[in-house]
This record gives structure tokens, sequence and C-alpha cells, in this order.
């Protein structure tokens, strides 16, 4: 069954925080560096991509326990697997292996829980995150027309980073965080070229990150401005995750709602960070927050963001089990009611 | 993924810049902004020569603040690094809110300097442009990549032979280009915007005859052939033969875009400055204008040039007349106040604060002689309402700019300025339009009282406090249904037992001398004056508090007053009326054996969320507009008024800007509900039925008064008719009032009264326009009695269709209470509209009432009714008599 099929009949949920599951184990420099990075001169710790090589196994695990918990979709440990993010470890080399391996973990996992109940098919979605440079946005307050980066070179480095997931066997591509949308043009941008080149299509989706309660992107555009500025893709969903709790989400759902074309999927954090800094939702707090927006019928798709695990997602699995999913139409919202 | 989309209704052009631009496919003429073009600016192109980019970014956030949709970019020009020039400037753009929030047309004739473009550009913006120029294998390449960056694109009609210059070279190109991007590119239809080619008329060379003639057939085939694409172009070219003759240039580019847009150019770029307003176009030009434009006369060019000479050097003058700002302050500050303008308002507050040393003394003296000359233009007729309102608007600026040096004065001598007279305004409760009452307080703020505004749905213990605590000289209420007129009258009983004597003004649509005569004026000893306008407010209170006249003037009040009552007495003994038992047996006599009924596609209610604004606006009715802005006269006629035609005109198009803003931001939402049921007649009610039996019954009231012969008493129950299991009957509610109160508190923070009257205008326009919209589609959709029903906006204005939609609280059924059940059985809080406590509905900008589909169903006044029909009415509705209307 395609995943166009199971999202119109049935809620599906996305997985958790990768981070706050790593956070967990207290790795050391020696974890993160394994055998095969010994002699990088450069620290590593903190570089959680890097575990689907050195620690595959604690990687592994995670995604196992996000699946057990009711998760249909994983997101590959790829957040910042390009040659752009890399270069902050001095990693930029192996980018393409940090996605491939990614890639293939996961869709193992996935594989081993489709086998035990092919009623449920689990689905690995490549994760693409936003890097850490902004193509609408100057570095330097006093020279406003410089950017860090170009076009140019973001794209070449998504599209290194899409093949790796593709070719280590994901199943959707995910353009996610996303705080400027001209990164995540460039990101499209290469994704479509890529898919020219090989002659396969994964479906994409795409989830931007609202900064404040201003109600707009890092790079100041609104909702409604960012669906339209990303529409020119057939994506498989839009929707929005991170920077806020499912609460402060919702209006922004709401237009999504009203005028995505396409499914509509939300990941939110587990609330917004208390005064250190930490996510302390619970997941039943969490899942009757989501639960509003699963009742107005506004999303297809649900998961969480930074601070969720898997006690938070196995609660919104049980709630996303509960609602019909939202209906897909235009933009004019006519319903019947007798 | 393709399967998805193809489901799914993708028709409007959606651009975005950090704000979204949604055009559909009927939306109104867009205008492009152009002076960010270095070949149509010589201006700017010194800007980006001299590499003075603050500057010209100072003319992209001109453009965006004087109203344009889109920004276009253009940085052609040959001793320019075009495309280094192009990145700069939008990165700069990009990072300027104000300018970025609208979406880029980025112009170039090199791919290169597009695609560079291309890269900068968070949001979705128009290419302009690609072609089959270079072949069709580069035009499929660069439309691909340009889908592929997320733009849309306008197609030149050009190619490998050169550019179309004739209708069907037009035509041939544009379908030619359409069926590659649509079948072979995959291109969204409606991202393609057509540029069919705008070339110089009048140039005297026979073969350009037709080239505006042209343009306009192609523009028509293109809109009416090739589903969803758009067409625009560059109108200044059109003229180009008359360069340096401005007035013969903005008379054929306005009368170019008139033609041109009733074929269907929905874009252009265009020089607002350059831009005569198509009916001030003196006659004699048009007519040459248009021969030419349309090809009318074999002399038609020489007969232009002919004309031209005589207008030549008597252009126009489009930019600001700067003379009188050599005026002294005093001078100036008089011109700012009458022609409303706000720019220079506090550089000369402030220089008259300097010259006159205390603030109050600039309010009292050059401020208050300005007002006094606004105020004796508008007595004599010479000003307009929304004039006058915009004088207020500068008014208040000024005020708002001295006020914190009036505080710091106050806090130094610690003594309070004896004040203005005070007046106090308000909505009476239950009651939410305010659209008369805030032109009321704006007019007397313009005469210098002090206005006290308590806003709507003001209880009367409130407004008696705030009259205490704020020592008000005067009251005003103000109220626009009829139970507004007995909070009124419960409002002056309170002031009497409170033993006040402050002159009581009333004013609202339902109104009127005769009720403030027998209802209000009878319970209350102080003075009562009902003022018909807020024109009339003015003088009204400057007699009532000047003491020499206080006295006699109110003494001819009650006078005038007393009369009119003893009038009213007798005038109902001589009216004739019978009881309600013999108006029953004079019912509407209806045929129902010629009655085919029609059942509605659905029964029960049906909801209408977010209406498209730009199809509501079709069917505004402007009359109204008017006359809430007090401009007597009939659209579209009022125009050419010669009193008040140019006003009208003025606030016409500014009212159509707002609306552009309001319909392109949806800062407006437009929400309704219609139900209908199976009803059945049971005399004067309406019973509503489904398989158990009657739910619900509306009551209805008959007429009374003696009729001559062959005419019936009506009841709107008359039109349903009594065999069970025939007819049907429909309800609705409809608002475009959601998102108001947000859209007017920006105004009010401003200080900007004008724009607040005007977005409340348009909110009740859209409310009515909607309801008139959501009829049409009932009688030929939802209930689908009339499905082939064709009728132009002006012939529903007329009301020339079968049926009617009677609104409780209006005069075919006044009582208000039968909305209580109507809003139940509508539901009609699930749209967001509620009802107050006096059943008016909120937002304000509301419309709700019953649909009657019977062909002889008609609108009639109710006129007074007997004891034995109040008796009666009261016992069907179970409440008591004084409960009842």
């Amino acid at each position: 069954m395609q995943i166009h099929d199971i999202l119109k009949e049935r809620i599906l949920v996305l997985d958790g925080a990768m981070g706050t599951m790593i956070q967990r184990h207290a790795l050391t420099e020696a974890d993160f560096k394994g055998d095969r990075f010994k002699d990088h001169p450069y620290l590593l710790k903190g570089n959680n991509d890097l575990l689907s090589i050195t620690r595959p196994d604690i990687i592994k695990d995670i995604h196992r326990q996000y699946l057990a918990a009711g998760a249909d979709i994983l997101e590959t440990n790829t957040f910042s697997s390009t040659t752009i993010a890399q270069a902050d470890y001095h990693l930029e080399s192996i980018a393409y292996e940090l996605n491939y391996q990614s890639a293939k973990i996961a869709k193992d996992v996935a594989i081993e829980f489709t086998r035990k109940d092919p009623s449920k098919p689990r689905f690995v979605a490549g994760a693409m995150g936003p890097t850490n440079r902004t193509l609408s946005l100057s570095p330097d307050v006093n020279n406003p027309g410089y950017r860090a980066i170009t076009f140019d070179q973001l794209k070449e480095a998504y599209k290194e980073q899409a093949k790796g997931l593709i070719e280590g066997g994901s199943d959707l591509l995910l353009v996610e965080t996303i705080f400027d949308t001209l990164n995540a043009k460039a990101c499209l941008f290469a994704i479509q070229e890529l898919y020219e080149e090989i002659g396969k299509e994964l479906p994409i989706m795409v989830s931007g990150t609202i900064t404040d309660a201003s109600g707009r992107t890092l790079s100041g555009q609104t909702t409604d401005a960012f669906l339209i500025s990303v529409s020119h893709v057939p994506l498989l969903s839009v929707g929005l995750n991170c920077a806020l709790g499912a609460k402060q989400l919702r209006p922004y759902l709401q237009i999504l709602n009203e005028q995505a074309p396409f499914f509509v999927s939300a990941y939110p954090n587990a609330g917004l960070p208390n005064e250190f800094g930490h996510y302390d939702q619970t997941p039943d707090e969490m899942a009757a927050q989501i639960e509003e927006f699963l009742k107005e019928g506004l999303v297809n798709i649900v998961g969480g963001c930074c601070g969720t695990t898997p006690e938070h997602i196995k609660k919104i699995a049980i709630v996303a089990s509960k609602f019909k999913p939202r209906a897909v139409d235009g933009r004019l919202s006519m319903a019947i009611t007798e | 993924m393709s399967n998805l989309l193809s489901t799914i209704d993708y028709r409007p052009l959606q651009l975005s810049g950090l704000e979204s631009v949604v055009l559909s496919t009927d939306s109104n003429f867009v205008n492009i902004g152009e002076r960010t073009n270095v070949t149509g600016s010589a201006k700017f192109l010194k800007l980006i020569k001299e590499d003075t980019f603050d500057e010209a970014l100072t003319v992209a956030l001109d453009q965006v603040r004087g109203g344009a949709q889109v920004i276009d970019v253009n940085m052609d020009e040959g001793m320019l690094d075009s495309k280094a020039a192009m990145v700069k400037f939008l990165n700069l753009m990009a990072v300027e809110p104000e300018i970025a929030k609208i979406p880029v047309m980025i112009d170039s004739s090199k791919w290169e300097v597009i695609e560079a473009g291309l890269k900068c550009i968070q949001g979705k913006g128009i290419v302009n442009s690609i072609s089959m120029k270079g072949g069709v294998e580069e035009f499929k390449r660069q439309a691909k990549l340009v889908k592929r960056y997320g733009a849309a694109t306008v197609v030149m009609a050009f190619d490998e032979d050169g550019q179309a210059d004739t209708y069907q070279r037009r035509i041939d190109i544009c379908k030619r280009a359409y069926d590659i991007l649509v079948n072979e590119v995959g291109f969204p239809p409606q991202d393609i915007i057509f540029d069919p080619n705008i070339f110089p008329v009048a140039t005297g060379i026979d073969e350009h005859r037709n080239y505006a003639l042209d343009f306009f057939k192609a523009t028509k085939w293109i809109r009416t052939n090739l589903p969803h694409a758009h067409v625009s172009g560059g109108v200044s070219n059109v003229s180009f033969s008359f360069r340096g003759n401005q007035k013969v240039r903005e008379a054929m580019h306005s009368a170019f875009l008139y033609h041109a847009i009733k074929e269907g150019m929905d874009m252009g770029i265009v020089n607002p400055t350059m831009l005569e307003v198509y009916d001030e176009i003196p006659k004699d030009l048009l007519e040459r204008v248009e021969d030419v434009l349309l090809n009318r006369r074999e002399d038609a060019t020489e007969r232009l040039l002919e004309f031209a000479e005589t207008v030549k050097g008597s252009a126009k003058k489009k930019e600001v007349d700067d003379e009188w700002r050599k005026g002294t302050v005093e001078e100036r500050i008089t011109h700012s106040l009458v022609k409303g303008i706000i720019d220079f308002i506090d550089a000369d507050t402030e220089e008259a604060r300097l010259k006159y040393g205390r603030p109050l003394h600039v309010i009292e003296g050059p401020l208050m002689a300005g007002m006094n000359v606004v105020g004796d233009l508008f007595g004599a007729g010479k000003m307009f309402l929304p004039q006058v309102v915009k004088s207020a608007r500068v008014m208040k600026k000024s005020v708002a700019y001295l006020t914190p040096f009036l505080e710091e004065e106050k806090r130094l001598s610690g003594k309070e300025e004896k004040a203005a007279a005070k007046i106090l305004l308000a909505t009476v409760k239950g009651d939410v339009h305010d659209i008369g009452k805030n032109i009321v307080g704006v007019v007397l703020a313009c005469n210098n009282y002090t206005v006290v505004d308590l806003g709507v749905m003001v209880p009367a213990e409130k407004i008696l406090e705030a009259a205490r605590r704020e020592k008000v000289d005067v009251i005003g209420l103000s109220g626009l249904i009829t139970p507004s007129l007995d909070e009124m009258v419960h409002f002056a009983k309170e002031m009497e037992h409170e033993k006040m004597d402050l002159p009581l003004l009333i004013g609202g649509a339902t109104t009127s001398r005769i009720h403030t005569a027998v209802k209000i004026d009878t319970v209350y000893s102080g003075p009562v004056m009902h003022v018909l306008d807020a024109s009339r407010s003015v003088p009204v209170v400057s007699e009532l508090l000047n003491p020499d006249t206080r006295d006699n003037f109110h003494a001819k009040f009650k006078a005038e007053y007393s009369a009119m009552r003893k009038d009213h007495e007798s005038r109902q003994e001589l009216k004739n009326y019978i009881p309600l038992s013999v108006a029953r047996e004079n019912r509407t006599r209806i045929d129902w054996s010629a009655i085919t009924f029609k059942k509605p596609t659905f029964t029960g209610r049906k909801e209408f969320v977010k209406y498209p604004l730009r199809e509501i606006r079709k069917y505004i009715d402007w009359t109204p507009f008017f006359q809430t802005w007090m401009l007597a006269g009939r659209y579209p006629g009022i125009f050419k008024d010669s009193v008040v035609g140019v006003e009208a005109k003025k606030l016409f198009d500014e009212a159509n800007k707002m609306l552009d803003e309001i319909v392109s931001k949806e800062s407006l939402q437009a929400n309704g509900v219609v139900a209908f049921y199976d009803a059945v007649n049971t005399g004067d009610d309406v019973d509503l039925v489904n398989e158990n039996g009657t739910f619900a019954t509306f009551h209805f009231l008959r007429q009374q008064n003696k009729k001559a012969q062959n005419l019936p008493n009506f009841c709107l129950a008359d039109f349903v008719s009594s065999k069970q299991g025939k007819d049907h009957f429909g309800m609705f509610a409809v608002t475009a009032g959601i998102g108001l109160e947000k859209l007017v508190a920006r105004h009010k923070a401003n200080h900007d009264d004008y724009s607040e009257i005007m977005a409340k205008a348009l909110a009740d326009r859209l409310a009515e326009a909607f309801a008139e919209c959501l009829h049409e589609k009932v009688r030929k959709e939802l209930w689908g009695y009339e499905s082939n029903e064709s009728l132009t906006a002006e012939q529903l204005i007329k009301e020339e269709y079968n049926g009617i939609r009677p609104a409780p609280g209006y005069p075919a059924c006044p009582d208000h209470t039968e909305k209580k059940l109507l809003f139940e059985l509508l539901d009609a809080e699930k749209v967001g509209i509620t009802l107050t406590e006096s059943y008016a509905m909120y937002p304000g900008a509301s419309v709700s009432g019953f649909y009657f589909s019977n062909p002889q169903s008609k609108y009639f006044g109710l006129g007074k009714i007997e004891k034995d029909q109040v008796i009666d009415y009261a016992k069907r509705k179970g409440m008591s008599v004084e409960g009842g209307v």
C-alpha cells in the first residue's frame, strides 16, 4: 500500500527527538570517535549524526524504541549530515557516507517491524536539516547585502545528502526545520535535479519552523507565504515542527489546513523550554494538546520534536488512532453539517 | 505524487514575498511597481551607477508604500554588470521587511541575470520574461528551471521569426507557447502571464494602425481560450510617439488600460503618476485618443497630432505642488487641514509651538483657525464629509504631537486648563453599530468640542456614570436597530430619575423626530433633540450650549415636539384599521395549483466559511455606501453629479483601494450559513416539520390597515403553502465583519478616523453583498428554483428575481425576537455570528433573514397593528403582551 493511500485512511505518527535519547546514554568523546576517527584532530563529541557510523547499536535501539511506541515513520539520524554542517567538525568528506549509513540503519529496523506486522508498514524519512547558514539573511549587521553561502553551494550539499539518503534506502525525504525558505528552495531544487538524473522519485515532506509568536519564520515569512513559496513542488506533505509547543502551533496549522493542497504534518516540541532550557511537558500533557488539533481535523501526520521521547510518541499514537485524518481539498473549505 | 495534485483545483495565481498575494483569475488589475527599473527610470539608473544602493532602496520602499502589489526590478543597462547589480539589490531588498513583504518580478532580457535573481528570492516571484525567441528547446529549458525555482513567468509573444505584431501572430504564438508549457513542461497554467506586446500607435506608419486594437483582441482571445493564463504588458509603450506631451500620453495610457482591462488584461507595468482618470479625460481628447486606439477613422492619427499641438506643454501637474510650502506657518497649517495633507503637519506644528510659546495657543490659534475654514467650507457645501474626516485626521495628528507638551505644562503648573465643551457619545446597550456615531464624533471634534466616545453596547448606568465623572455638557446616543429605540427611552427615564438636566441628543438610522417627540421627549424634562445627520450636530450643540440661545432653543424644540405629538394622535384616529379576523380573511391569494414546488438540494444547514471576498465584492451595491458618507446620489450616476461627483469618485477609488487590500490580505473574513426545512403554513405562522412532526415555528404579523379593493392584508406566512409535504422554507445568516476589530484597531492607533470609518462602511457593504451573492446561489443552486436565472448586478439590486429574503427587524417582520429561533436553527455561532441581548447581530457587519421562493412573495411594510393582534401574537409566541412588539 502506498503511503498516500494510508494517509487518506489514518493519521500517521512520526517518531520523536533523537538528541534527547542520545543524551540518556551519557556518551564520551571516545564513543563518538570510535576506532575509525580516534586520530581525528578535532573534537567530535556532540556530532550526533556521526554515531550512525561509530555507535550504530545506539541509533538502532532508539529507532526500535520509537517503532515499538507506535511510530509509523522514522526520521534518519541525518539532521546535520551535509558538507556544510559537518564542516564544523572537519568531516565534510564523509557526508555521503553518513547519509547512506543512517538511512540503511533506519531501513533495517523499519523492515524488521513491518515483517512483524505487515498491516502497519513502517517508513523511513530521510531527514534534511536547514544547515547553519542562511541564504536570506546577512550574518554581518554592517553589510546587509552579504551572504555567508550561495544558493549553488547549498544546492550541491543537499544533492549529495539526498543521494546518500535515497541509496541508503529511504522511503521519503523530509526537508525540515526550515527557518529560511530560500534554503528550503535550494534543497527542493537539488532534490528535483537529482530525481531527474536518477529517474526515480520519492515522496517529499516539507516542514517549516515558526520561530516565535509573531507567526513568522526566522526569515520573516508568514505561514501562508511559506506555503506558497514551496508549493511549486508536488509535495506529499507540508507542515510545521520545532520552536513551539503543540498549543502554540495550532493557529498556524489552521492556516495550513485551510490552504494546503497537500497532507499536513506537525511535530512540535515537548512544550516551551523552561527556565533551564529543558523541555518538561509530560507525555500526557503533550498528547492532550495534540488531541486539540486532531479533533479539529487539522493534520495527517503527527510526531514530536525537541524534548520528546518514546513515552511521548506512545501517548500521541494512542490519541492519533482515535481521530480521522484531515481531508485534503482546495483553499475554500465548505463543510456540510446536518 | 502527481495524482494528488490532479485532484486539486489549483487555479489562482499565488505569489509571495514575506506575505502572500493571491490573484484569482477574476481579480482586479494588479499594478506592478516599475520605478526600480534602470531602463524606465533615469533616477534609479543614476543611483545604481553611483553605487548608492541605500537610496535606491528608498525608491523600492516608495513603491510599496504607494500600493504596488508586485515590484519589478530591472538592471539591464549596457554600462552595468547587470547580474551583480541584480543580486546585490535583491539581497538588500530581502532584509528590508517592508519591501520584502511583496513579491518580486525579476525583469531582464538576459537569462543569466534572471537565474541569478531567482537564487535570491525566498518567496514566489515572477520572471519577466521568457519566450520562444531562441527556439523551442531553450524556451522549454528556461520554463522548466523557472518552475523548479518556484516562480511564475511572463511569456512574451515572440518566436523564432520575431515579435508578434498582428492579432493572428499574437494568438498563434501564445497558443503554441501555452501548449508547450502546459503539456510538455508541466507548467501550471495559472502561473503563465502572457505579454502580447504593446507597441506605439499613431506613428504615422500604416502597419501600426491596428497595434492597440490587435492587443485588445488578442487579450480577449487569450483569456477566453487559454484557461487560467493571465495577460500583462508595459503600457507606456503605446504613447511613445507623443514623448514630451504628458497630457496626451496620460490620456492614452488610461484609455488603453480601460479597454485592455475590459478585455481581460489583469496585470501591467504602469507608472501611476503618468495616468489620467479615464472619466476626467476631456471629451474631445478622449474621442481622438480612442479613434487611434480602436482605429476608428482614416485620419485618426492626424487628428490626434493636431490636437496634441494645442495642448502641448499644458501637462497635468501630477507632481506635488510645493508652492504652498512657502507660506507662513499659519497658512501652511490651514492648507494641510483643508487639503487633508498629513505629511508636514508634525514639522509645522513644532514650528508653530516654538512661535506661539505654548502648545495650547497653537490649538486655539492656527489649528482652530484652520478648522474654522474647514467648518465654513463644509457648512457652505464646498467640502464633503470624506474630506472633513481627512481634515480631522490631520488635526488629530497635530494634537497628538502637542499632547506631551500639554502634559508637561500641566505637570509644571499643577493647574487644570478649562477644557472646551465635552460631548459624550455612545451606542446604546445591545447595539453594535457605530459608523454614524463616529462621524458625528469627528465632526464635533473638528469644531473644537472634546468628544468622549464610550463605544458600542454601552449600558445606561455606564453612560450616566461617565457623564458625571467626565463632567460632560451633552450626551449623544446612537443606535441602528429598533430595540435600541426602547433602550433610548429607558435611558431618558433614567436621566429623569437621576434629576439630570443635560441635553440629550438622539441619532441613528432607525431614530426619527416622531419617535423622539412621542416616546423620549415625554419621559425626560431636560432638552431632547433628534439630530438628523452629522452635519446638523454642530449647530444643534452650539445653540444648546450657548447661554444666550440655550433656553429659547430648548423651548422651541419642546413646542415643536409637542405639536408633532398632537398631529400624530389625530392621524391615528383618521387611519382605519380592521380586526385581525377580517384581515386574515383578506390574506394574499395565491393560485397554488400553478406553483411547481422545488425541493432544496439539502435539508438542514450548510456553512460557508471564508467565502472568497473577490466573489462577494462584485455584488456590492454602492449607493448606500455614498449615503453613509452623506453624499447624495445613486451609483454610478453620482460621479457625474456637478456638486459631489468629484468627491464621490475620489471616495470610491479610495474605497476600492482599501477593498483591494482587504481582499488580497484577507483581513476580513466572510462566513455564512444557510438552512432549508420542509415547511407548512398554519395561518400566520410557518411550521418547520421533519419525520417526527413540527419541530419549530416562526411567527409572523399581518397588516391590519384597511386596504383598497383587491389589495390583500399581507403576512409573510401567506407565501408558504398550507399543504403538508409540499413547500420549503429557507433561512440564512452572513457576516463580513470577522477581523474588522483588528483592522480598525490599527487605524485607531494612527488616529485615522477616515480609514476606520471606511473599513467599517466597507465591511457593512460586503455583508450586504454577501447576502445578495448567497441569495443568488440559493436560487440557482442550493434551492435551485431558478436554475436558469441570469441577471446583471443592477438587476440584482433592483430585485428583479423571484423570491425574497426579508430580515427580522425590518418592515415586513419587525419583531427582532424571531432572530433567536432563526439563530438556533442556523447555529450561526458556529460561523462566528452571535446575538446581543437586544437581538443585534455581532459582528455588526452581518445580515440574516428568511428565504421565500414563491414568485408572488414580496416585501411590504407591516404598518401599525391593533391590540387584538398583539394579544394573539403574544399568545402564539408564549410571551407576555409587554414583551411583544
